[in-house]
């Protein structure tokens, strides 16, 4: 009977030591008799919050017992970082304390987990045997941190993040100081390790991916975090795979990556993500996927209980916020007294809970069709905005550095408004696009005093600029070499094009070409900015010279990618993603997607052992053809790109490497016989070809580079059409540049004449280096020179006597660092990920692989 | 429900800024795509152009370009974008708990004999 369960529990209730609160009794039995008994399973955010909505709509409906496996009252987890940084204790961030229980006549088991769920008998039983029976049950059991199940991983010292123990196991071993390792740079991992470096311990975050928070954050963003929580003494570690746990005498001390790296530890904490504890829902048969399976009214497949929280699935996701959680309970009380609503699913947002670092992100950036992206960085004051709109409907904001206007976006996606009449200035912010009015920003920036500083890296006030634009220039590059506004960052520009507009009207003269749409500056500013400001890598270039897109577009990360690697030989790191697919192959891509395979032959050389390597690849991987090709050597075609690291590793074998056909690099030198053979040969022409193409082999170039040598001035080796070109006569070598046999032929301009082979390779150097550092990426010498003039080249070689010098020792420099055979590395394993296919599908087979059985 | 969408391992196997693929018996190759701000996207690996690997393009916001004659398809639509017309299948994919699952029905297309089974 029910009232009878009620008098029994309750006298049981008082005898047990471990009770928090003792029910009190305010109602009267006649009361009580009629209610319903709820049991919640959980004492954590969702299950108190359900109880708290539920007393909210009608106190009196329920006898509410609550069963917690953690030893304390109701508190708020997502503070436990804040404990553990030092800012909070735990008395404040207690929820409900023991009196919330006994006013509402509560029953409390703390520490006590529920076992077993009897749906036929209504009746769940906890660890300590005892037993409660139900007419309504919620499950708000949470989520069990995940362990990645690597050797060590129970070693002690590996902890997790997720209740009140882990903090004081935390605070444990930072009494003790040394170093502690976090594997996991999302939210909870970052925090973990504020927390830890707070107080005092050395650490290291160890993320697999890329990105730090790859889920909340672009890449813009997440490189910004990088920079500054490695400013604040944390190594962050991304793309690190933790192969193993190092323990001595039982205890952690090391963390190893599968590439070899180790970080010592005296901690380490997993903080790698979480599962929804699923467990009891499971055993008792409810339906359950990833999560419990709930409706709208977080009812589960069984109508007498009710689950909400991290452990749930609604309509296909599981959440691991808490504010689904609110709106989850509400749902659930309005159902559980009577009156459904029902619960349609929520957007979340995520703001990072370390002092000094303001992030936002919301809803989804990952683009498309139709979506519009709105980009604002300011790199004076380390800000990057973004916002992402689609259908005039704001669907994504990240924002780094001044978060202040995230509930303003927040609120406005979820509302799914139309933005289009604030568009213009949406990404200013609340205070500029609210009050609907639609702003011209032309109108504001006329609105500027005349001292309003407008250049903050040159002190340029807004009067001088207007006065410079009076004055006669009218296009944003004559500003900026007359005034410097908007000559540094470029952050103004925006502001210094709309004071040309303001000042000229149409009298504006349109923009410089600039590298792609994605930025204002020029090639030329940009290859400039990168050596003036030190820039180190795609994103802080983007970051630094305000990108207008998240991470760029095909056009700009090619030369961004080369401009940074010239600029800094040796400690750029390449980026495999920003390269079109034949370099990120090292193979030419064919019409049909296979690859064709050009191994080098210096200066057109071979010899038996390489002509049967070649042969030999061609059989053993069924090319359909061999080709000598107009660069005087063998293309094998037809190879699949899980096959190249097999060719290559055979053309290894013969003593061959890569011969770039692919690149925008150094491809051929062509020579001829020369004076070996010929009878009119006057010099070594095929000699001083195999010492040019072992000099300039590998070196990454704007574009690709051809050199020629020949022999005497019939120009067999056709040299008067290379990018570089030696002509041999009997004084010593003609050298010819800016050649062309392409799509616009254009025969080389003679750029000198040099006495000996020595003189020829250096200036090829030179000249080489020149190209390098000046060009535009995809510019041949041949529009090169046209466009800078070849009195502009000879001035920058010849007019100082160690020019020549100067720029032949950098290419050499650089080309220590360049000329590794990049097949070598690959047939060793390197990218192996870029040959292999991630699995296959078969059709006909259809049983579940072990990974899919997990969720079943 | 988990059997209509079929695991295709975990997140990391993929880089951002890359793609990968899966050939299908009987069928048309995928390509699964992770994008620099974390999306990940599945199309018919098969440009619509001239059937270019899409694949080995470069990726950028959500858009890849062609590497044989560089048409921008959107990774969400498959649609080429700009003044180029055409479209690739778009194979319905789902991120859970860090693996990729991909539509079980789409991935077989109309390849699979077992398909009614
Ligand atoms: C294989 C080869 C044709 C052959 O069978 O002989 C060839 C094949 C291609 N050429 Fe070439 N060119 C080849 C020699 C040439 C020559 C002759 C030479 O080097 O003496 C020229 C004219 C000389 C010159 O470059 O000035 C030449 C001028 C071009 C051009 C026009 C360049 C220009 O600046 O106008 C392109 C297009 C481009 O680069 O944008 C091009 C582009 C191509 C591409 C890469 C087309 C493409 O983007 O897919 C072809 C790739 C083939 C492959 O997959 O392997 N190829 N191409 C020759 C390879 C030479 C080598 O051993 O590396
Ligand atoms: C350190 C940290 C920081 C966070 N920061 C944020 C943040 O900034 N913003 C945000 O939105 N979210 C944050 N979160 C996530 C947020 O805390 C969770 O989304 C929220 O707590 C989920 O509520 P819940 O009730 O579903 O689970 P919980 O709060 O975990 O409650 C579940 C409770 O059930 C108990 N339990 C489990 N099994 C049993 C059983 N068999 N019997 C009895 N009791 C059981 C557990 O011990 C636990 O106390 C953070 C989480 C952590 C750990
Ligand atoms: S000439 Fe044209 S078709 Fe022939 S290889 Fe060169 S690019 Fe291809
Ligand atoms: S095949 Fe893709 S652009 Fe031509």
């Amino acid at each position: 009977m029910r009232s009878g369960g009620f008098f029994v529990l309750c006298a049981f209730e008082k005898e047990r030591t471990h009770v928090n609160a003792p029910t009190s009794f305010k109602q009267s039995d006649q009361q009580s008799a009629l209610r319903e008994r709820l049991v919640v399973i959980g004492n954590g955010m969702a299950g108190c919050r359900a109880v708290e909505e539920i007393l909210a709509r009608d106190p009196g409906r329920f006898d509410v017992t609550i069963f917690g496996a953690e030893p304390r009252v109701n508190y708020n987890r997502i503070m436990l970082s804040p404990v553990l940084a030092g800012e909070k204790a735990f008395e404040d961030i207690v929820i409900n304390g023991e009196d919330w229980y006994a006013d509402n006549a509560i029953t409390l088991v703390s520490g006590d987990p529920v076992v077993s769920i009897d749906r036929a008998a209504q009746t769940v039983v906890a660890k300590s045997g005892r037993s409660e029976p139900y007419d309504r049950l919620l499950i708000a059991t949470g989520s069990d941190p995940f362990i990645i199940p690597v050797p060590g991983k129970d070693l002690a010292g590996v902890v997790t993040f997720r209740d009140l123990d882990d903090v004081d196991r935390m605070l444990a071993a930072a009494d003790k100081g040394g170093s502690a390792v976090v594997i996991g740079g999302g939210l909870l991992g970052l925090e973990a390790a504020h927390g830890l470096t707070l107080r005092g311990m050395k650490v290291t975050v160890i993320h697999i991916m890329p990105t730090l928070m790859e889920r909340q954050l672009d890449e813009a963003a997440g490189w910004l975090l990088k920079a500054e929580l490695e400013q604040r003494g944390q190594t962050i570690v991304t793309g690190g795979d933790t192969g193993e746990i190092v323990g001595r005498d039982g205890h952690v001390s090391a963390v190893k990556l599968k590439d070899g790296r180790e970080f010592p530890a005296d901690i380490v904490v997993m903080a790698v993500g979480i599962r929804p504890a699923t467990g009891l829902a499971r055993s008792a048969g409810l339906e359950v996927e990833r999560g419990i399976m709930v409706d709208d009214h977080m009812v589960t497949s069984d109508p007498a209980i009710m689950a909400v929280g991290e452990c749930v699935q609604h309509r296909g996701t599981c959440y691991g916020l808490v504010a689904p959680l609110w709106d989850m309970c509400r749902a659930l009380a309005d159902h559980a007294c009577g009156a459904p609503t029902g619960y349609a699913g929520s957007v979340t947002s995520t703001k990072l809970k370390v002092s000094g670092i303001d992030l936002f992100s919301a809803g989804d950036f990952s683009g498309g069709e139709g979506c519009e992206d709105i980009v604002m960085r300011d790199a004076a004051r380390g800000l990057y905005k973004r916002v992402v709109i689609k259908d005039d409907r704001l669907i994504g904001a990240v924002l780094y550095g001044d978060t202040a206007d995230g509930s303003w976006y927040f609120d406005l996606l979820k509302k799914g408004e139309d933005v289009s009449p604030i568009r213009e200035a949406l990404i200013f912010g609340q205070a500029f696009a609210a009050g609907g009015a639609p702003l011209d920003p032309n109108a504001a920036v006329a609105a500027l005093s005349d001292d309003a500083e407008i250049c903050g890296c040159n002190g340029v006030s807004k009067g001088k600029v207007v006065e410079t634009i009076r004055a006669g220039a009218c296009s944003l590059d004559a500003v900026r070499s007359q005034c410097k506004a908007s000559a540094s960052c470029g952050s103004c520009t925006g502001l210094v094009e709309s004071l040309l507009a303001v000042t000229l009207g149409d009298a504006v003269q349109s923009k410089a070409k600039t590298l792609c749409k994605c930025t204002s500056f020029t090639h030329d500013d940009v290859r400039r900015l990168i050596l003036e400001k030190n820039l180190r890598a795609i994103p802080q270039v983007m970051q630094q010279l305000h990108w207008s897109t998240p991470d760029g577009c095909a056009s700009c990360r090619p030369a961004l990618n080369y401009y940074l690697l010239c600029a800094w030989p040796g400690e750029y790191e390449d980026d495999q993603k920003s390269r079109f697919v034949n370099e990120r192959m090292h193979a030419n891509i064919q019409k049909d997607g296979t690859y064709s395979v050009v191994p080098r032959m210096w200066g057109g050389l071979t010899n038996p052992r390489e002509l049967r390597a070649i042969a030999d690849v061609v059989e053993k991987y069924n090319a359909p053809m061999v080709k000598v090709t107009g660069g005087q050597r063998l293309d094998i075609f037809g190879i699949k790109k899980e096959d190249l690291p097999a060719v290559w590793a055979d053309l290894n074998a013969a003593g061959m490497v890569s011969g770039h056909a692919y690149g925008k690099s150094l491809r051929t030198v062509k020579t001829c016989v020369g004076s070996e053979w010929c009878r009119f040969g006057t010099q070594d022409s095929t000699g001083l070809g195999v010492k040019l193409e072992r000099m300039t082999w590998g070196s990454w170039m704007p574009h690709k580079f051809k050199i020629a040598v020949s022999g005497c001035p019939r120009n067999c080796a056709e040299a008067t059409i290379k990018d570089f070109g030696v002509v041999c006569v009997d004084s010593g070598y003609e050298l010819h540049v800016g050649g062309n046999g392409g799509i616009k032929v254009r025969a080389t301009d003679l750029l000198g004449k040099v006495a000996t082979e020595a003189e020829a390779m250096e200036v090829c150097a030179a000249f080489v280096q020149l190209y390098r550092e000046q060009a535009h990426y995809l510019e041949r010498t041949a529009p090169w020179i046209e466009r800078v003039g070849l009195e502009h080249v000879k001035a920058a070689l010849f007019d100082d006597a160690d020019a020549v010098t100067r720029l032949a020792a950098r290419f050499r420099h650089s080309q220590q660092f360049m000329q590794d055979d990049p097949w070598a590395e690959r047939a060793a394993g390197k990218h192996a990920e870029l040959h292999q296919h991630l699995a296959e599908v078969r059709p006909l087979n259809f049983t579940p692989t072990t990974t899919e059985a997990e969720f079943a | 429900m988990i059997g209509d969408w079929l695991d295709i391992g975990p997140v990391d196997q993929i880089a951002p800024g890359n793609a990968r693929t899966l050939p299908v018996r009987g069928g048309d190759e995928i390509a699964v795509f992770h994008t620099l701000d974390g999306g990940f996207h599945a199309l018919v690996n098969k440009c619509p152009h001239k059937h270019g690997p899409l694949s080995q393009g470069i990726v950028h916001g959500g858009v890849v370009t062609c590497p044989l004659h560089s048409w921008n398809i959107s990774l969400k639509t498959g649609e080429a974008l700009g003044d180029d017309k055409g479209c690739v299948p778009v194979i319905p994919l789902r991120v859970d708990a860090g693996r990729i699952y991909l539509l079980r029905e789409a991935v077989l297309g109309g390849a699979s004999p077992a398909k009614a089974a």
